[in-house]
């Protein structure tokens, strides 16, 4: 079995009334990108406020980067690194004296600190900003400044809490890629977001928050087949041919304009196999075919419109 | 190294994160500077004559009974800034940055103070060289001046970390400019202003037990050698109290919040 950078058991945590978490399991592999998606509200930033020792938990065992989280958060805080929602830079001090702020407090020596901000204000595009107040940079440039600041230290495990909220799709775009670049690097990423695409893009694996629970999880591909809605179009030469494969196949849409026939399917390789293998023995030709799985919009807004029926 | 090496080692660098930021953002540091200025000019200069002739001389003789009850309302001002940039600093997520690092907690706020102290003893300074400008004669040995800068730095202290607290205790930074505001008042209900034997015996009574006027009373009879008395033991004994309550009280705040 792989290494877990975070193991948590029966999360729970409350404000007053209010139940924020109410009991949550996550199992992160090491060198993994685990996403936590849900709507705002969900409990995402609890979570990572709870992981990251910002907040303490109400009940529950965690243990991340291999520590107890409850008994020892210095030891969890020297192997995580932290990028939260709101820009976590000193508006005052410029690009390099933030990271060099950052060098000072990992305990870097003067010359390795030096030599960390200049690569990373290289790698991240702001050198021509470095010498500039953190407060004249645009918002992914601040963004980037502070991903920047989170891998001083070389974190093994990183929380991303909404590192995209607010960007325009270009800088989007380029925080994706730095991410993905990350992990190549034996990085994990703990990432919440509540843009299913960009679950989609980066994540091993998806985990959807609602109301505090976590109400399924999988990989994008899983999470997809878990709702009705996919179907394979298959695409026919002529009428006959469409009209054929209609009556074999029962459960059968036909577009007779479009000569096409929509058959409903999970999308696994054994359904399409089976699908194609019963119109081969019966010597239909099929002229085209293209697979249609459900998109992770569907699935979170099928399952937690679910979740809300069931509460009720 | 050790916890205590680390410790001094990550408040060192807060210190340099502070003291930059002040550099950065001058307009706090002058306006703290210049409103105890205009004071110590519009005491000397419009209430002077009238007041210093209730202490049996005129304006010159008011000038050196003033200068301690400024220096002590500058500081008492400052606190307010202070209040206020740790209650600012509290909203940014760099603070949250802090928190998720293994760094010594304290150090934070030992950025803040220092920084606030050295941004107040220059304050002092300047204040200081205007009223020797403007006919400030103390009569104090080099060893009386330590003594009285000694005492001053104790009270600035004492108040920014009281000034820490309130600002971590502060929900807004809005908040936070208003918690010391009672300080500012301090000086005038004790011997700041006027001698407090002229007051009514209600007030004369909270005059003379508040912990400015024995601050102010030490402060004055280095520099000018009136009569000391106790008070140096008693404003040591309030500086020392306040400071220690008040740095306890902000490191639970913070590590609460």
């Amino acid at each position: 079995m792989t290494n877990l950078a975070i193991a948590a058991n029966g999360l729970r945590k409350s404000y007053g009334d209010k139940v924020v978490l109410d009991g949550v399991d996550l199992a992160v592999p090491e060198g993994t990108i685990f996403s936590l998606l849900g709507p705002n509200g969900a409990g995402k930033t609890t979570t990572v406020q709870i992981l990251s020792t910002l907040i303490r938990a109400d009940g529950g065992t965690v243990q991340v980067a291999g520590h107890d989280l409850a008994r020892r958060p210095d030891d969890v805080r020297g192997a995580i690194g932290v990028t939260g929602q709101y820009s976590a830079v000193d508006k005052l001090l410029t690009g390099e004296e933030n990271l060099l702020l950052m060098a000072d407090l990992k305990h870097l020596s003067r010359r390795d600190g030096k030599r960390k901000a200049a690569e990373l204000l290289d790698r991240f595009d702001l050198v021509d900003a470095a010498r500039k107040p953190a407060s004249t940079y645009s918002g992914g440039m601040q963004r980037r400044l502070d991903l920047a600041m989170t891998l001083v230290g070389d974190p093994r495990l990183i929380f991303l809490d909404e590192p995209t909220t607010g960007l325009d799709p270009r800088s989007r775009r380029s925080m994706w890629q730095i991410v993905r670049e990350l992990v190549t690097a034996g990085v994990t990423i703990f990432l919440t977001t509540q843009y299913l695409e960009e679950a989609d893009e980066l994540a091993d694996r998806i985990a959807l928050l609602d109301h505090g629970r976590l109400i399924a999880e999988g990989t994008a591909e899983e999470l997809k087949r878990l709702i009705p809605g996919g179907h394979i179009e298959l695409t026919f030469a002529g009428t006959h041919l469409l009209e054929a494969a209609r009556h074999l196949v029962e459960a059968g849409v036909p577009d007779p304009e479009a000569l096409t026939l929509q058959v409903p399917s999970d999308g696994s390789v054994r359904s399409i196999r089976e699908l194609l293998a019963l119109l081969d023995d019966h010597s239909i030709d099929v002229a085209e075919m293209s697979v249609h799985t459900p998109d992770l919009d569907d699935v979170f807004l099928t399952l937690t419109g679910q979740q809300k029926e069931t509460v009720r | 190294m050790s916890t205590l090496a680390l410790a001094m080692r990550d408040s060192s660098t807060m210190v340099r994160r502070q003291l930059k930021r002040l550099i950065r953002y001058p307009s706090m540091t002058v306006q703290l500077i210049i409103t105890p200025v205009i004071l110590l000019l519009l005491f000397v200069y419009v209430f002077g004559g009238t007041l210093g002739a209730g202490l049996g001389g005129g304006r010159h003789v008011y000038v050196n009974y003033v200068v301690p009850g400024i220096l002590l309302m500058a500081a008492a001002t400052a606190a307010t800034g202070t209040a206020v940039m740790v209650a600012t600093d509290m909203t940014e997520g760099i603070i949250a940055r802090f928190r998720t690092m293994r760094i010594s907690r304290a150090s934070v706020l030992t950025g803040h103070v220092v920084g606030s102290v050295v941004q107040q003893l220059v304050g002092m300074a300047v204040l200081i060289g205007i009223a020797l400008a403007i006919g400030f004669r103390p009569n104090a040995t080099a060893v009386e001046w330590l003594a009285a800068i000694g005492m001053l730095t104790l009270f600035v202290v004492a108040i920014t970390w009281l000034a820490v607290a309130l600002g971590l205790k502060s929900s807004t930074p809005e908040a936070a400019s208003n918690a010391p505001m009672p300080l500012v008042v301090l000086p005038f209900l004790g011997s700041g202003f006027v001698p407090t034997d002229s007051m009514p015996t209600a007030i004369r009574w909270f005059a003379e037990y508040q912990p400015f006027t024995p601050i102010m009373e030490t402060v004055r009879g280095l520099l000018l050698g009136t009569p000391i008395g106790h008070s140096a033991a008693i404003a040591a004994a309030w500086c020392v109290g306040i400071a220690a309550v008040s740095y306890l009280w902000a490191k639970k705040t913070f590590n609460k919040a």
